[in-house]
C-alpha cells in the first residue's frame, strides 16, 4: 500500500517535471525564436521593440536577408567555412590518429615527450601564440582556406592525440600482433585493423574539432587573407561596423542564417554529437 | 625495403603538403587592395572597384574597417603577405606610426592632380599622404521641425538664423525639450550614442572644438601638453546633448549611430551632430534636400557669432612602400583613374558626395547637396571655418579613454573630473608614450 | 612489433609533428622569447629583459590587474553556477519522465552556436530587457559581468549536463537501492552515493568550465567589447587590445600573454590534482 502510494507520488512528480521542463525549454529556446522574429523587422524597430512581433508597420519582408547576404557575401563565407572545417577535420583525424597509434605502441622518451607536449598545448591559451603563429603562418603561405588546415592540425593536435591515445591504450594489441605475423606492414595494420576499431573515436573527436573550427573567430581572422576569404564568424563581426553602423536588421538576418545550418546539422546528427561529447568527457 | 617504402610514403605526404603551398595563388600582374576608412561610402567604393576591374582587368579589393578599428585592422593586415597596397592615415600623428610604410608620392601623377600642397602630408621633403576629401560637420537640423517650433507661441526664436551662439542654442533646445509633446518629437537632440559606431562624434569631432579654441587662443597648431582651457565649454555642450535628447543619459551606452540616424530621419529629434558624409544616409532614411540644413556647433566661446562649420580632412591616402612593384604601379594607376576618369570623378563627387582637392574635378564634378551647400553658404557669409585639429590628438587610446569618461559621466557612474583627467593628463602621457 | 613500427615514424608521426611545430611549438617558443623583446615585427626584435613585464603590470589605461581579478571572479563564479545548473538538470532528467530526450536536445543546442554569434544575439536581448530599467549592458562592468554570465550559463550548462548524465547513468542501480534500504533519504543518496560516484565527471566539468572561463574571448568581444573604459575586459580581450590596439605595446601584450599562459596552466594543474586526489580517496 505504502509502496503503491510512493509510486503514485513519483508519477505525479514526473508529470509536474514534464510541465516545468516544457516551460523551461520554451524559455531556453526563446532567444533563438526572438532572433528569427527580429530578422523580419525593420532595423529601426529592433532596438526599440526587441520583444514585439514583426507586425505590419515593422515588417521588413526579406529585405534584411537580401542586404545582409549582399554585404557579407554570406554564401561565399559559408563555402569557406565548410571548406576549412571539412579539410581541417579530415586532416586532423587522419594525421593525429596515426600519430596517436604510433606513440601508444612505441613507448620511449621521445613519444612520451610528444604526448606531454600535446597535453600541454591543450591548456595554452591562443593569445600566447596569437601573434607569432599568425606571423609564421603568413610567412609560409598558410593564409588560404586550402592551407589553413595545417595550422588547425598543429594547434588542434593536442586534443585529438589525447583522445585517440586514451582510447588506444585500452585496446588489446593482440589482433595487431597477429596481423603483423601474417605479414602486414604497420601501414596495413593501421588502415585495416586499427582504423575500423577507432570508428567511434573518430566520430567523437571529429565532432569536437568541427564545433571548434566552425565557430572559431580569432585564429582565421588573424591568419586568413580576409579580403578574399571570410568565414561566417568573421563575416558576422565585419557586419558590425564595416558599413558605418550596426544594421541590426541585417545582423539578425545573418545570425539566423549562421545558426540555421548548425541547428539542422545538430538535429540530424544529435545521437553522434551527444555520444561524442560523452566519450570526450570519459577520456578526460 | 620496408624502410624505403616508409620513407616514400612519408615523402608523398610531405609533398602533398608542399603542393598545397604551391597552389596558393600567385598573382602575376599587379592588384590593388584598398583598406578603406569610411564605412559610410563602403558600398560606393566596392562598386567603383568593380567598374575599374571590368575596364582594366586589374583586381581591386576594398575592405572597410569597422568604425573605431581602423588602426588595429591595419596593424594586423599590414603584416600579412597580401597587405593593403592603399591605406590611409589621419594626419601628422597617424603618419608617425605608419611613415615606414608610406611611399614618397612626389613624382606620381595623382600628386600632381592636387590643387595645393596644403592638402599633402609631408615629412622630410617627401610627400607621404594625399588628402582626398574635404569634409564639413556641424549640427544638422530638420528644417521643417525647427520652423514648426518657431511658429509656436512664445518660441524663443522666430527664425533658425537667430541661433548664433551657445546661449540661444541652449534656450531653444531646452524649450523644444520642454514642449516636445506639443512638437511631436522625442527630444531636441538625437541620442548621443556611445556605441563604437557613434562615439567618435563626441570623443573626436565634438572634442575638436575645445581644442580649436585653445590652439587659437595660444596661437599654436599642435601641442604635446594640452591645458583644457575650454573644457567647461565642452561640458556645457555635452550636458546639452545628453539632457535635451530623445533618451535618458544612462541609455546612451547602447545607442548606435543607426539609432541616432533613425531618430533624426523619422522626425523624432531636431538636431543631429554629424557631417557631410552622412548626407546619403539621411536621404535614404526618407528625408529631402529641403528638410536638411546645418548649424555650427556653438560651445559658448567668445566671438562664436562668427564661427562657421568645422571643415577639414583627416583622410590621407598612403601607398604601401613595402608592396611589390607591380602592386604599387597598379595602385598608382588606380588612384590616377579615380581622380581623373569620368567614372571615378562621378563616383567621388556625385555618389559619395566628396568635396575633393583634385584639379580634374573642377570641370563639372563639384558635389552638390543640401549639406555641402550649407557649408559653402557659411564660407560665403564670411564666417570663420573651424579647422580639424583632431589629427593632432595623440592616439586612439586617448580618444577611447576620453569617450569612456564621457559615457561614465553621462550615466552618472563617473564624474566630470575623469573627463578632465582623460583629456589633459591622458594627452601628455599618450604623447610621452609616442615619443618612446 | 615495436621495432617494425618504429621504422615507420616518418609516416605516422612526422606530418603531425611538422604541423604541431608550425601551429604550436615554434610560435610558443618564439612568443616566450619575444616577451623579453621590444618589437613591431618578429624580425626586428631587440632584447630588453623584463621591461615588458614591468610595463604590462603598470599600464594604467588598459588595466591588466583589473582584468586579472575580473577574469578570476568570472571564471570562478561561472564554474560554480554552470556546474550547479548542469548537474541539477542532469539529476532531474535521469529520472526518466516524459520528454527527457527532447529536453536534453534543447538544453544542449546553444552549445553548437559560436561565441561571436551568441554575443550579438544576447546583446539585443539583454539591452532590450535592461532598457525597461533605463540601463544598458555597458552601464558599468557588473552589467557586462552578469550579462556574460547569463550567456555562458545558457551556452555551457547543456554541455555539462550531458557529461553529468553519462556519469549518473553509469552508477549501478543496486548501489542506490542499497543506500535507500539502509534508510538514506534522497539528500543523503545524492551526497553520499551519487556525487562520489560521478567524481570523474565533476573533475572534467569543472576543468572545462574553469579553463573556458579564463580563455573566454569571442563572447566578450561581441557582447560588450570591454566597455565601459575596458572595465568589462577579460584577460584574453585585454591582451588582444594591448597587442593590436596600440602602437608600441606589442611587447607588453606578449608579456601579458605569457603571464596569462602561466596562470591558466597552473590552474589546470592544481585543479586536476585537487579533484583527482578526492577521487582516489573516495
Amino acid at each position: 500500500m505504502a509502496k503503491n502510494g510512493l509510486k503514485k507520488k513519483t508519477r505525479v512528480a514526473n508529470h509536474i517535471l514534464t510541465v516545468v521542463f516544457s516551460l523551461v525549454s520554451i524559455l531556453y529556446l526563446y532567444p533563438l525564436v526572438m532572433m528569427v522574429f527580429n530578422s523580419f523587422k525593420k532595423k529601426a524597430f529592433i532596438s526599440r521593440a526587441p520583444f514585439a512581433l514583426p507586425t505590419d508597420k515593422m515588417f521588413a519582408g526579406l529585405s534584411n536577408y537580401e542586404l545582409g547576404i549582399s554585404r557579407t557575401n554570406f554564401w561565399g563565407s559559408m563555402v569557406w567555412s565548410v571548406v576549412i572545417t571539412v579539410l581541417s577535420v579530415f586532416l586532423i583525424l587522419l594525421c593525429t590518429s596515426m600519430c596517436a597509434w604510433f606513440i601508444s605502441r612505441v613507448v620511449n622518451g621521445w613519444t612520451k615527450t610528444v604526448y606531454l607536449l600535446c597535453i600541454f598545448s591543450m591548456v595554452v591559451p591562443f593569445q600566447m601564440v596569437m601573434f607569432t603563429l599568425s606571423k609564421l603562418a603568413n610567412t609560409v603561405q598558410l593564409n588560404t582556406p586550402w592551407t589553413i588546415p595545417i595550422v588547425y592540425l598543429g594547434f588542434g593536435a593536442g586534443l585529438a592525440v589525447f583522445m585517440f591515445t586514451g582510447y588506444m591504450r585500452s585496446c588489446p594489441i593482440a589482433i595487431e600482433e597477429s596481423a603483423m605475423i601474417d605479414g602486414c606492414t604497420p601501414l596495413g595494420i593501421f588502415f585495416k585493423v586499427v582504423l575500423p576499431i577507432l570508428q567511434p573515436t573518430y566520430v567523437s573527436t571529429g565532432i569536437l574539432e568541427a564545433m571548434w573550427i566552425w565557430n572559431d573567430y580569432l585564429l582565421p581572422y588573424l591568419v586568413l587573407d580576409i579580403k578574399k576569404y571570410k568565414t561566417i564568424p568573421i563575416a558576422v563581426q565585419y557586419l558590425k561596423g564595416g558599413y558605418g553602423s550596426v544594421d541590426m536588421g541585417a545582423m539578425m538576418a545573418m545570425l539566423t542564417l549562421a545558426i540555421l545550418p548548425i541547428v539542422v546539422f545538430y538535429l540530424a546528427c544529435q545521437k553522434y554529437i551527444v555520444s561524442g561529447v560523452m566519450a570526450g568527457a570519459v577520456k578526460g | 625495403m620496408k624502410k624505403i617504402l616508409a620513407m616514400l610514403v612519408a615523402a608523398t605526404m610531405i609533398l602533398g603538403m608542399v603542393n598545397i603551398f604551391a597552389v596558393a595563388e600567385t598573382t602575376a600582374t599587379g592588384s590593388v587592395y584598398y583598406l578603406n576608412f569610411k564605412p559610410e561610402q563602403a558600398e560606393q567604393w566596392e562598386a567603383l572597384a568593380k567598374v575599374y576591374t571590368e575596364q582594366t582587368g586589374v583586381p581591386v579589393t576594398v575592405v572597410t574597417a569597422a568604425s573605431g578599428t581602423y588602426e588595429d585592422t591595419l596593424r594586423s593586415e599590414i603584416e600579412k603577405p597580401e597587405a593593403p597596397t592603399l591605406f590611409q592615415v589621419n594626419g601628422p600623428v597617424g603618419l608617425k606610426t605608419w611613415s615606414d610604410y608610406c611611399l614618397d608620392l612626389s613624382d606620381t601623377e595623382v600628386y600632381k592632380e592636387l590643387k595645393s600642397d596644403d592638402f599633402a602630408l609631408k615629412q622630410d621633403g617627401q610627400v607621404l599622404g594625399l588628402a582626398y576629401v574635404i569634409e564639413t560637420y556641424g549640427l544638422i537640423y530638420n528644417k521643417d521641425l525647427l520652423a514648426k517650433y518657431c511658429a509656436l507661441d512664445n518660441a524663443v526664436i522666430k527664425d533658425a538664423s537667430e541661433i548664433n551662439n551657445f546661449a540661444t542654442l541652449k534656450a531653444v533646445a531646452d524649450d523644444i525639450q520642454a514642449r516636445k509633446d506639443e512638437l511631436g518629437v522625442l527630444g531636441a537632440f538625437t541620442s548621443a550614442g556611445m556605441d563604437s559606431s557613434s562615439d567618435w562624434r563626441f570623443k573626436t569631432h565634438l572634442a575638436n572644438l575645445p581644442i580649436y579654441y585653445e590652439y587659437k587662443a595660444d596661437g599654436i597648431g599642435t601641442t604635446e601638453a594640452i591645458k583644457g582651457t575650454y573644457l567647461d565649454n565642452y561640458k556645457q555642450i555635452w550636458d546639452l546633448y545628453i539632457n535635451d535628447a530623445t533618451c535618458e543619459p544612462a541609455m546612451i551606452g547602447g545607442k548606435t549611430s543607426e539609432d541616432a540616424l533613425a531618430e533624426f530621419t523619422l522626425g523624432e529629434a531636431v538636431f543631429y551632430q554629424n557631417g557631410t558624409w552622412d548626407y546619403n544616409n539621411c536621404i535614404n532614411g526618407g528625408m529631402t534636400d529641403e528638410q536638411l540644413d546645418m548649424l555650427p556647433i556653438y560651445i559658448g566661446a567668445e566671438g562664436e557669432e562668427n564661427q562657421g562649420l568645422c571643415t577639414g580632412s583627416e583622410n590621407y591616402w598612403c601607398v604601401n612602400k613595402k608592396a611589390s612593384q607591380e602592386n604599387i604601379d597598379a595602385t598608382l594607376a588606380f588612384l590616377k583613374w579615380v581622380v581623373t576618369s569620368d567614372e571615378g570623378r562621378d563616383a567621388l563627387a556625385n555618389q559619395m558626395g566628396f568635396v575633393t582637392p583634385f584639379k580634374a574635378f573642377d570641370d563639372g564634378y563639384t558635389a552638390h547637396n543640401a549639406l555641402l551647400d550649407a557649408a559653402a553658404r557659411y564660407i560665403a557669409e564670411g564666417k570663420t571655418s573651424v579647422s580639424w585639429n583632431f589629427p593632432t590628438m595623440p592616439s586612439e587610446t586617448w580618444k577611447n579613454n576620453l569617450g569612456a569618461a564621457l559615457l561614465e559621466y553621462a550615466q552618472g557612474t563617473g564624474s566630470w573630473d575623469n573627463v578632465k583627467t582623460a583629456f589633459v593628463d591622458g594627452w601628455a602621457s599618450e604623447y610621452a608614450a609616442l615619443a618612446k | 612489433m615495436t621495432n617494425t613500427i618504429k621504422r615507420y615514424w616518418p609516416v605516422f608521426v612526422l606530418p603531425t609533428m611538422l604541423a604541431f611545430a608550425i601551429g604550436f611549438l615554434i610560435p610558443f617558443v618564439s612568443g616566450l622569447y619575444l616577451s623579453f623583446c621590444d618589437f613591431t615585427t618578429v624580425s626586428n626584435a631587440t632584447f630588453v629583459g623584463f621591461s615588458n613585464y614591468v610595463k604590462a603590470f603598470t599600464d594604467t589605461s588598459s588595466d591588466f590587474l583589473h582584468a586579472l581579478w575580473f577574469t578570476t571572479a568570472f571564471a570562478g563564479l561561472s564554474t560554480v553556477l554552470i556546474n550547479l545548473f548542469g548537474l541539477a538538470i542532469a539529476l532531474l532528467l535521469v529520472r526518466g519522465f516524459k520528454g527527457t530526450n527532447i529536453f536534453r536536445t534543447v538544453f544542449f543546442l546553444p552549445n553548437m552556436i559560436g561565441g561571436i554569434v551568441l554575443g550579438w544575439l544576447w546583446q539585443v536581448i539583454l539591452n532590450g530587457v535592461l532598457a525597461n530599467y533605463g540601463r544598458t549592458l555597458v552601464y558599468n562592468e557588473w552589467y557586462g559581468f552578469w550579462g556574460l554570465m547569463i550567456v555562458m550559463l545558457w551556452q555551457q550548462a547543456g554541455y555539462m549536463m550531458i557529461i553529468y548524465i553519462s556519469g549518473l547513468t553509469s552508477i549501478p542501480g543496486e548501489l542506490i537501492e542499497a543506500a535507500e534500504m539502509d534508510g538514506a533519504n534522497s539528500w543523503q543518496v545524492l551526497t553520499r552515493v551519487k556525487l562520489p560516484m560521478i567524481m570523474p565527471s565533476i573533475t572534467i566539468c569543472t576543468f572545462l568550465t574553469l579553463t573556458n572561463g579564463f580563455k573566454l574571448f569571442d563572447q566578450n568581444l561581441a557582447l560588450t567589447n570591454g566597455m565601459p573604459s575596458s572595465q568589462s575586459e577579460l584577460l584574453a580581450l585585454n591582451i588582444y587590445n594591448t597587442f593590436y590596439g596600440r602602437t608600441g605595446w606589442a611587447g607588453a601584450g606578449q608579456a601579458k600573454a605569457v603571464v596569462f599562459c602561466i596562470i591558466v596552466v597552473a590552474i589546470a594543474l592544481i585543479q586536476l590534482r585537487a579533484t583527482r586526489t578526492k577521487e582516489v580517496q573516495q
